[in-house]
């Protein structure tokens, strides 16, 4: 693959397919077995991200690579080559923020940011170099539709002025509005070269797969709001978990049977809280959470689920599953009550086994075998396997954080399917996540996460992405006007 | 009982003295943490740098070759726990439990023969007319050479800690040092500079147990001063000054218990003993009982495993 000085050029592939391993063997990370890059005419092979920076290289990582409890400007020096005093640097990093819109208080720890504000600390570091080359990992993940904008304004900028930028991405939306060229990879190869503005987005994802993909279907007859609702939250209260956290404040919302509510919302807006309290890790302070008519605050996540309220958490390993154990132990983990996998105290193993190839078999979870660790499975077919584990116990409701998170295309279009099929089948879903549109996909009604309060549910075709876009960057004052 | 019979201008005086080798063994383990490693084994690095030290100004009788061997003993120590934890990836806890016992039975048998000896004198700086004040001479000037290094370096830890590019590496790396690798830090190597560092500090402070303020070798002699310094780190949220209050705080109680004793309080003995320990205990559980921000302050990364990934 090649790059041109000045053009924004798009790296495409599923979860995998070696993207990021590219682009960490342009950043010195990672030393290729065979092959060359040539950079300005001159072979290049950094050793180390230095020789890279200095070769005029610099990368915006998917993860962000900061350190919360450094400044700003102490986060930006440690990823200079020779970093100039600290007053010098703090006032250059004031006048890089004016010049591209990405403005910065050089002496705010980063823990406090947000999570765009976070990404301009990334930005301004790379730029304080003068890099010609920019590459961006997966840049606006975690940022709002208006945040991204400006990111776009500012890239553009860039370019014009000379710098190439590779930007790496999931959204092929963006890539169309931003990119001039795109380079497909699948399985480590190149499989393709495209102007991405001449193709649709599904054309792309298709190229990325090399099959076609079924956007997730709602049945005709969806969930109507008569009579009670299934289940009831009420004035919920609590503190922030960390630190960087937001208290919830006042949270009330209402489902239906047999369908999806989505919350939406830029992590760190209260999210991690909201489900702590929900799944009964964290007793809130006040308020009531009514499951038919049942009282569940006060009960524990086991009780929670023997009454038929489930939830997949949004870290994979380590929350959701335990990543040293085997698929058959994560699946008994939270399956023990309903689908009785033991009893005195016995764990019945061939019948959790049994469970355990049931939901790799259903949910299309690419795995050797049961007794795997849940750390070895990609992101995606692990995430496939907690949805499933969950959605096999017949739920009455079913709470899922970020269901797609870092899952690719294929992935996240079948886990979307499941979650649909599920409320269809009469349950019902709620589905916190930061991606719009894939709360615009499968939700029936959406409210919002922002500085700890919900907005009121929304049915989805009153909404569109702008919309929901200005209310996750809402204050509260404004949230309440919109609610009223 | 006449507690006038404690003087307090000796009192302090002594105290400063007392606290030396927990200040010294807390700062290093503190360096060490804000690296992200957890290096339990501060009392066997005391205790081999007390017993190497005393060993070295006993058959040199050159003080100069006592502190330089407490500080390689130490140090040397604490390379196999860097070697083994950050090399060979095994267990920060159990390597460090695993060092004090290796440390407090190696110096027992390395010992046995200079057991109740007494050391030559450690000499002290004079500061002509500054040590005849009344009152500020006796406060500041009458100390060994140690005690002013101690301090010194204290400031010294504090400003490279806060101040130098050194320092932000090493605290980004305790930070969060996946980070710090995907930069380009030598995650390892900072690490293993850390450890060492912290065991030189750890030796030096057991040195100055037998050499200065016993001043003779005996078995076991740090009596817990390691776990205490472990202690003070979390004591002073891992900031280089707060060591001072917490070194003060446990060396001015283990000193009140012994002139309690000394001017007859009828409490049993064993009591008072255990009161340094207990108040230390206290006095962790009150700071981080009145913040929740404790585990905020600690390094991100402390204890945790290092794989290098990519």
């Amino acid at each position: 693959m090649s790059l041109e000085e000045g053009e924004i050029c798009a790296l495409l592939g599923e979860n995998g397919s070696g993207k990021s391993t590219l682009v960490k063997m342009m950043y010195g990370l990672v030393k290729p077995d065979e092959g060359q890059m040539i950079f300005q005419s001159r072979s290049y092979s950094p050793s180390n991200p230095n020789e890279a920076r200095s070769a005029g290289i610099a990368m915006v990582f998917q993860h962000f690579s900061l350190f919360d409890a450094l400044t700003v400007a102490e986060n930006i020096a440690l990823g200079m080559v020779d970093p100039p005093p600290f007053n010098k640097l703090s006032r250059e990093i004031e006048e890089k923020g004016k010049t591209y819109g990405l403005s910065l208080n050089p002496d705010s720890m980063v823990g406090t940011l947000s999570a765009g504000e976070r990404q301009r600390v990334e930005i301004i570091r790379c730029l304080l170099q003068n890099p010609k080359i920019l590459i961006m990992d997966e840049p606006t993940s975690v940022l709002t539709p208006q945040e991204a904008d400006i990111l776009f304004e500012a890239l553009r900028n860039l370019a014009a002025e000379g710098t190439t930028i590779l930007y790496i991405s999931h959204k092929l939306e963006e890539i169309k509005a931003l990119c001039s060229r795109a380079t497909i990879l699948r399985a480590g190869k190149v499989v393709a070269t495209c102007n991405p503005e001449e193709k649709s987005a599904r054309q792309l994802a298709e190229m990325m797969v090399g099959t076609s993909i079924v956007t997730p279907k709602r049945a005709e007859t969806q969930g109507n709001r008569d009579g009670r609702p299934l289940f009831r939250v009420e004035d919920i209260e609590k503190e922030a978990s960390s630190n960087f956290g937001t208290s919830l404040r006042e949270v009330s919302f209402e489902v239906w049977k047999g369908e999806v509510l989505g919350i939406g919302g830029i992590a760190g807006n209260g999210q991690d809280e909201l489900m702590e309290v929900l799944s009964g890790e964290v007793l809130p302070k006040g308020g009531t959470i009514m499951l038919n008519g049942h009282d569940l605050a006060r009960l524990n996540p086991n009780e929670r689920r023997k009454r038929g309220l489930l939830f997949a958490p949004e870290q994979r390993v380590g929350h959701s599953a335990a990543g040293e154990m085997s698929l058959t132990e994560n699946a008994y983990l939270t399956a023990a009550d309903r689908k009785e996998l033991s009893r005195a105290g016995i764990i019945n193993w061939s019948r959790t086994a049994e469970f355990s190839r049931r939901i790799i078999n259903q949910f299309d979870v690419r795995t050797p075998g049961t007794d795997n660790f849940a750390q070895s499975l990609s992101g995606g077919n692990l995430q496939k396997f907690v949805i499933g584990r969950e959605i096999l116990q017949n739920p009455e409701l079913l709470i899922v954080n970020q269901p797609t998170w870092g899952v690719d295309a294929a992935a996240a279009a079948s886990i979307r399917q499941k979650l649909i099929d599920l409320a269809d089948s009469g349950a019902a879903v709620v589905v916190i996540s930061q991606d719009i549109d894939e709360l615009l996909e499968i939700s029936d009604y959406i409210s919002v996460l922002s500085g700890g309060y919900l907005s009121k549910a929304r049915p989805v075709q009153e909404l569109n992405r702008e919309d929901i876009g200005l209310m996750m960057g809402a204050s509260r004052e404004s949230l309440q006007e919109a609610v009223a | 009982m006449d507690f006038a019979a404690i003087n307090p201008l000796i009192f302090f005086s002594t105290m400063v003295a007392a606290s030396i080798p927990v200040l010294l063994a807390a700062l290093g383990e503190l360096v060490v943490e804000k690296s992200g490693v957890l290096n339990l084994g501060v009392e066997g690095m005391m205790i081999i740098g007390a017993v190497c030290g005393f060993i070295a100004i006993y058959n040199s009788g050159s003080p100069f070759f006592g502190v330089l061997a407490s500080i390689v003993a130490g140090g040397l120590l604490a390379l196999v726990f860097g070697i083994l934890t950050q090399v060979l990836h095994s267990n920060q806890v159990a390597t460090g439990l695993a060092l004090t016992l290796f440390g407090l039975g190696l110096s027992a048998l390395i010992g046995q023969p200079f057991a109740g000896i007494k050391p030559p004198t450690f000499p002290k700086p004079d500061f002509g007319f500054l040590g005849d004040m009344p009152v500020l001479g006796q406060l500041f000037f009458k100390y060994d050479y140690l005690v002013y290094a101690a301090f010194l370096l204290v400031i010294v830890v504090s400003y490279v800690l806060n101040r130098t590019r050194a320092g932000l590496i090493l605290r980004s790396i305790g930070e969060n040092h996946d980070a710090a690798h995907a930069l380009g830090y030598n995650v390892v190597r900072v690490r293993l500079a850390a450890i060492v560092f912290g065991g030189g500090c750890a030796g030096l402070g057991g040195g100055y147990l037998a050499m200065i303020r016993v001043p003779q070798w005996t078995e076991g002699m740090t009596a817990g001063v390691g776990w205490i310094a472990l202690a003070l780190v979390v004591f002073a949220s891992w900031r280089p000054y707060r060591v001072i209050l917490g070194a003060f705080l446990f060396g001015g109680v283990t000193l009140l218990q012994l002139n309690l004793q000394a001017v007859g309080i009828k409490i049993n003995p064993a009591y008072l003993s255990m009161a340094p320990y207990i108040i230390t205990i206290v006095a962790l559980v009150v700071i981080s009982g009145s913040s929740n921000r404790l585990s905020n302050l600690a390094p991100g990364s402390l204890g945790r495993l290092f794989h290098k990934t990519m």
